[in-house]
């Protein structure tokens, strides 16, 4: 008889703690997400930081993230040899601005090369201005892209033949665009498998969201 | 030669060096480190194996959390999981095998012993719910259950995300480890006899098996990619997001269920060596006729 009251209040405890557990870390999980609205990209809010860097930009001047409030950022991480993924993935975000038209004046693309070692600000401004003229190429230092990386929780590391800028090297680094509102905070998680057409449905979500009545 | 050395020593310091420096982990395990040795030798105890299980334990719960591991941990699902089976599964191990409470205890400046510690001990607002979470079965409930939460795909993606979301994570684990395993070797109910003690526990070790097996099982034969994030955020082991994910869920699934038997071959040894002194009437009911039980000790005398 004193087995089974122990195990009946056994059973009865063991649910409330998991359920609180579970209660609490669901509203820390979605604090972040005040708007019902449907992206077709990852939302993001409240879950990073807002925009913040220290880095040099391909006119050669050092530029931070607060420069860029006021417009919808994406920041993309890559480098200009990259065979495959980034040309790709510019050519879609390319697509996106086109396919926005007047509004992209609205959008800001940062393309930030973790290569700094082939990839000068002359190289990257040729780079970036191959795709679109909206777009922007950034590097820096070492410990400048570490620092913006760790941030956004981004990995990149090199292959071999690295720093002999006559072999070519892969740079690995990641694949996720990152969306920024006009006030800098983190929003959307845009990965490879989204299309320019959907990228630019989200874009004017996201514009229509920042500037209400226009 | 001296070069190469040179160059080994240092990248191998490198990799020592924190990802993510966290003072809260340095001066936890510290503090802990330093209460233990100062216990030790209040004591007047000399270190034993008890000291090196306690070391190893807090030390690879240290280099988890504050080494590169934790940057390829971030990036690399197989390394992910085995930096959640040291800090769930091995380092709380070890701490809980070597039973440190009284050398802690004895470690701690009395002043804090008597005006901190033991009032917080004493307190039922924090001893009603340690005595709720540490009832065997609630505690082997909460050891799965936080591996499934974490491992949920969509609550794995944002915990890889958001850094005080990572940090509670891996806090999480770590402190439920702690409770579970100090459940399984250090604590025991005044007057409950040995069957239901040390029972109990082995059939919670052996519960808990299970669901860390099907949930290994399935992430390590799942043909899809379960958790896009790390193709996301940069690879940084030359292996593709499936083969992480084979490795990451048999690492899930074995050494995990693992632990289980060797807690329980630790319990069995504890049972066994506790068993003839609070038993004697039983020993004597099994006689073995081909041994007697009361052997002529006088023999020995007399050669």
């Amino acid at each position: 008889m004193q087995l089974n009251g122990v195990r009946i209040s056994a059973g009865a405890r063991m649910i409330a703690p998991a359920l609180t557990t579970l209660i609490i870390s669901l509203v820390l999980v979605g604090c972040g997400g005040k708007t019902p609205v449907k992206w077709n990209a990852t939302d993001i809010s409240g879950v990073m930081e807002p925009l913040t860097f220290n880095l040099t930009d391909d006119h050669d001047k050092s530029v931070t993230g607060k420069d860029y409030r006021g417009k919808v950022v994406m920041l993309y991480f890559g480098y200009t040899f990259c065979p495959d993924v980034c040309p790709q993935t510019l050519t879609r975000l390319a697509n996106s601005l086109k396919a926005l038209g007047k509004q992209a004046e609205k959008v800001q693309v940062l393309f930030v090369s973790v290569d700094p070692n082939r990839d000068t600000p002359q190289v990257l401004r040729e780079y970036v201005k191959y795709f679109s003229p909206r777009m922007l190429g950034l590097t820096g230092t070492q410990s400048e892209l570490k620092d913006v990386t760790k941030r956004y929780r981004v990995a990149y590391s090199y292959g071999k033949g690295y720093p002999d800028k006559k072999t070519f090297y892969v740079v690995n680094h990641s694949a996720s665009i990152y969306i920024f509102d006009p006030k800098g905070n983190a929003r959307l998680l845009v990965d490879q498998q989204e299309t320019s057409a959907q990228i630019t449905a989200d874009l004017k979500q996201m514009i229509a969201q920042s500037w209400p009545g226009q | 030669m001296l070069e190469l050395v040179y160059h080994h020593l240092s990248r191998s310091a490198a990799f020592l060096l924190p990802y993510e420096f966290s003072p809260t982990v340095l001066v936890v395990c510290l503090l802990s480190g330093w209460l233990y040795y100062r216990g030790l030798r209040r004591l007047g105890r000399r270190p034993g194996w008890d000291a090196l299980l306690f070391g190893v334990g807090l030390v690879s719960i240290y280099v988890v959390l504050q080494t590169q591991v934790d940057y390829y941990g971030r990036f690399s699902f197989f390394i992910h999981r085995i930096q959640h089976l040291v800090l769930h599964h091995i380092g709380p191990f070890l701490i809980a095998v070597s039973a440190p409470a009284p050398v802690l205890a004895a470690g701690l400046p009395k002043a804090i012993r008597s005006h901190v510690v033991d009032p917080l001990v004493r307190s039922p607002l924090i001893r009603t719910p340690f005595r709720v979470i540490q009832q065997p079965f609630v505690a082997g409930f909460l050891f799965v259950a936080i591996i499934y939460f974490w491992l949920e795909p969509s609550i794995h993606f944002y915990a890889m995300l958001s850094i005080p979301l990572y940090n509670t994570m891996n806090w999480g684990m770590a402190i439920d480890g702690l409770l579970f395993w100090w459940m399984i070797f250090n604590l025991r109910q005044p007057g409950e006899p040995d069957v239901r003690h040390y029972g109990v526990r082995m059939l919670v070790l052996f519960l808990v098996m299970f669901p860390q097996i099907v949930l290994g099982s399935f992430i390590a034969l799942s043909p899809t990619d379960l958790y896009s994030i790390y193709n996301l955020c940069g690879r940084v082991l030359p292996l593709s997001v499936l083969q992480e994910q084979v490795l990451g869920g048999l690492v899930t699934w074995i050494p995990a269920a693992m632990m289980s038997v060797l807690g329980a071959l630790v319990l069995l040894v504890r049972w066994t060596r506790v068993m003839p002194e609070s038993a004697p009437e039983n020993i004597n009911s099994f006689q073995d006729s081909w041994h007697p039980t009361n052997p002529p000790k006088d023999s020995l005398k007399i050669s």
